[in-house]
């Protein structure tokens, strides 16, 4: 924690490209869950996306450009927390490869990923959040978004919390660790390869009977929900921050509100 | 085998509309995963030998030459040759002329994606030579004229229905006119045809899965026990193989060994392990009278010491084609050339050419799956971004592309630009998505993701435009 050991941490929100344009209602639940957890919350303006899209079409020089404007924005803060494993991973252990021969960008960078989480690890993790305040009476599944779940061992965190939800029931996805087939630009770029994925995905989260799918990162949700609405499926889709801060009374993402 | 890496999108595409192989990789995703699962779970110290592997992997590529010669040596004294090849064609010439040497009408061939990395087949039918494939998998892309779709299962992208067509078919001539339909019937029947086929051969030529330099040894590892009838056979009997598969000795090919079919099928072993030290000798009652190593470099050399050294790790044991989802969604042949998947999408732009395949390293969502299944831990997303990054230097990918990836580089270093494009942009489409029920269900902008699914409507104000605003929820 900080070096005043009384003083509340301050944390940055990097509130992602995705939440900030598509669903801030992500970004809010992650402020509450942060307050929650003991942290003052600010978000600073000038943040804009993490550079995964530059980064992982090989254009480097951008992705760089982008990432010292983001350690720029940040620095100050005793943590950054972002609402999703891919643009946590992509600070917390790209940043130091993309700078690794940069001199002093390589320590800032390397400082910055040291204290860059994931929203729900955060929570349990560091702020030592063991159980959450939220009534949903639903049957859940959870796919584990591969960022997350790989480069960061965010596995077992996400399922803790949500134990602590009352009323909620949660069904295990068999394929959970398999990828909807997002990733990016990817889904642009190979879209037929891209929709047999999510196809294949969405067949296995209408076979677990859940009425709610839950992952930790806006890219996964945007595409699976866009498929299982494709296909009339009476599923909703949320971000699993919105149900550990019980925040669902708003429309569930692709429903109208 | 030439490659058609370049129409990756197309044959991808393909391969998606076709039931047969559909239904063909429907029993690669829950057989192999599965498998592997348990064999690793199974294994208290599975964890530590990767590691042990890995750090054995490493230590020899840094003494190649060394554990080459060494090797060499060893395969002289026990009375073989080695042939040392730097290019597909040499390692071509050096079969023909071996096969010549020996006066092949027809080689038997154990399993050897070296020997399809070089074209062999084509080139020894092309010069009057009958090569007859001994491993069932490979003996039925044989019939079917093509090529392996998977390291381990060549004919994994087959079903069993399509092997019953294609024996009928081909068996005829041998008076086997009934049509067959259960498994084990069929392998049956492939058995006893190919029986002849091993007393008829010349030559016979095997891959190898590692070459030991302390005895001079080659070692392959099967299920079906073609690859022994294969090598003792004949009069001669050549081992086609790729320099990084030499391991100094046999304790440490043991170490391998533990982690290569766990990874693989989920074995704990293969069924056999098959070791092979020069040609017969006097008093022996078995065996070749002639052992030749063909050994082919093709390229890997020149990546020693550099960002993709960790490529010469691999043990060939398709971990990462069966977990990766864009191979099971789409099978092998859409990666056009040799090796598929992952590892083809980190090996094959060096081989065959980045302009070729450069869809290969980019077809991937770097999900992470096939490095965190790769029994030798080779950073197989890592080295697709190497690649990516010198196709976007060198110009590669469509202009179209490029353009808008600068255009959304260039707003995102300039925040007051993205902020206000994004709320235009989110403004309108959030007014719009509330019209249409909360998604779209064409967005003419983005054919390509709404032609197989929704999109989602953006909620209408930016999350950083509302937090300025002093919102909190």
């Amino acid at each position: 924690m900080s070096a005043n050991a009384n003083a509340r941490p301050r944390v940055g929100l990097f509130v992602t490209c995705l939440v900030d344009l598509y669903r801030p209602s992500v970004g809010f639940a992650a402020v509450k869950l942060l307050e929650r957890g003991g942290c003052a919350v600010d978000a600073p303006l000038a943040q804009t996306c993490c550079g995964q899209p530059a980064y992982n079409s090989g254009d480097r020089a951008d992705t760089a450009a982008i990432a010292k404007q983001v350690i720029e924005a940040f620095e100050g803060f005793d943590y950054v927390v972002a609402p999703s494993g891919s643009c946590a991973g992509m600070i917390r252990h790209h940043y130091p490869t993309l700078f690794a021969d940069d001199g002093d960008w390589a320590r800032r960078a390397a400082d910055l990923g040291a204290k860059t989480f994931e929203l729900v690890s955060f929570l349990t993790g560091v702020c030592g959040m063991t159980e959450v305040e939220a009534k949903l009476d639903r049957t859940v599944t959870y796919h584990d978004s591969c960022s997350g779940l790989r480069e960061l061992k965010i596995k077992e965190q996400p399922r803790r919390l949500l134990a602590t939800v009352d009323e909620l029931e949660l069904v295990e996805l068999p394929t959970a660790e398999t990828c909807c087939g997002f990733g990016g630009t990817f889904c642009i770029k190979y879209s037929d390869v891209s929709a047999e994925m999510v196809r294949r995905k969405s067949d296995d989260i209408q076979a677990t009977g859940a009425d709610l799918l839950l992952a930790g990162d806006m890219g996964c949700l945007l595409n699976m929900a866009g498929k299982l609405k494709r296909e009339g499926a009476d599923i909703q889709v949320r971000h699993v921050a919105e149900v550990l801060a019980g925040m669902t009374d708003g429309p569930a993402i692709g429903e109208e509100g | 085998m030439q490659p058609k890496s370049h129409l990756f999108k197309e044959e991808s595409t393909k391969a998606i509309g076709d039931a047969n192989l559909q239904s063909a990789l429907k029993n690669l995703q829950t057989g192999f995963v599965a498998a592997r699962a348990r064999a690793a779970d199974g294994l208290d110290e599975f964890e530590a030998l990767r590691d042990e592997a890995v750090t054995l992997k490493d230590h020899i590529l840094a003494n190649l030459d060394f554990y080459l010669e060494r090797f060499e040596e060893k395969v002289t004294e026990a009375g073989g040759t080695v042939h040392f090849c730097a290019t597909a064609e040499e390692a071509r010439q050096t079969i023909l002329e071996l096969c010549r040497r020996y006066g092949a009408k027809s080689v038997t061939k154990g399993k050897s994606m070296v020997a399809e990395e070089v074209a062999l087949n084509p080139f020894l039918e092309a010069n009057g030579i009958e090569p007859v494939e001994t491993d069932l998998g490979e003996y039925i892309i044989q019939l079917a004229k093509e090529a392996p779709s998977h390291i381990i299962g060549p004919a994994v992208h087959k079903t069993k229905e399509q092997v019953s067509d294609l024996f009928h078919e081909h068996h005829a001539k041998y008076g086997r006119t009934e049509r067959l339909t259960e498994a084990e019937d069929l392998v049956t029947e492939a058995r006893e045809v190919l029986r002849q086929k091993y007393f008829d051969a010349d030559v016979g030529i095997t891959g190898a899965n590692f070459l030991i330099a302390e005895t001079g040894s080659t070692i392959i590892v099967t299920n079906e026990g073609n690859g022994d009838l294969t090598q003792m056979l004949p009069k001669a009997h050549v081992v086609i193989s790729a320099i990084d598969k030499v391991v100094p000795t046999l304790e440490d090919v043991s170490t391998i060994l533990r982690v290569l079919a766990r990874s693989a099928t989920g074995q704990e072993m293969s069924a056999y392990t098959t070791l092979s030290t020069g040609p017969k000798r006097e008093g022996d009652l078995d065996g070749p009278e002639g052992f030749h190593v063909v050994l082919l470099d093709n390229g890997r050399s020149d990546l020693l010491g550099t960002d993709k050294q960790d490529l010469l790790r691999c043990i060939r044991c398709g971990a990462c084609m069966n977990h990766c989802p864009v191979y099971t969604a789409v099978g092998g042949h859409a990666y056009g050339w040799v090796y598929p998947g992952p590892i083809g999408a980190a090996l094959d732009p060096h081989i065959v050419g980045l302009e070729e395949a450069r869809h290969l390293p980019n077809a991937s969502t770097f999900c992470g799956r096939c490095e965190q299944v790769c029994p030798m831990r080779i950073p197989l997303p890592k080295i697709m971004r190497h690649w990516r990054e010198e196709a976007f230097e060198r110009g590669l990918p469509p202009a179209r592309e490029r353009l808008a990836l600068k255009g959304w580089a260039w707003m995102a270093r300039h925040p007051w630009a993205y902020r206000l494009a994004a709320r235009i942009g989110i403004g309108v489409m959030g007014r719009l998505g509330r019209r249409r029920g909360g998604r779209f269900r064409d967005l003419p902008l983005a054919r390509a993701w709404t032609k197989s699914r929704d999109m989602p409507a953006p909620e209408g104000r930016t999350f950083i435009d509302r937090w300025k605003a002093g919102e909190r929820g």
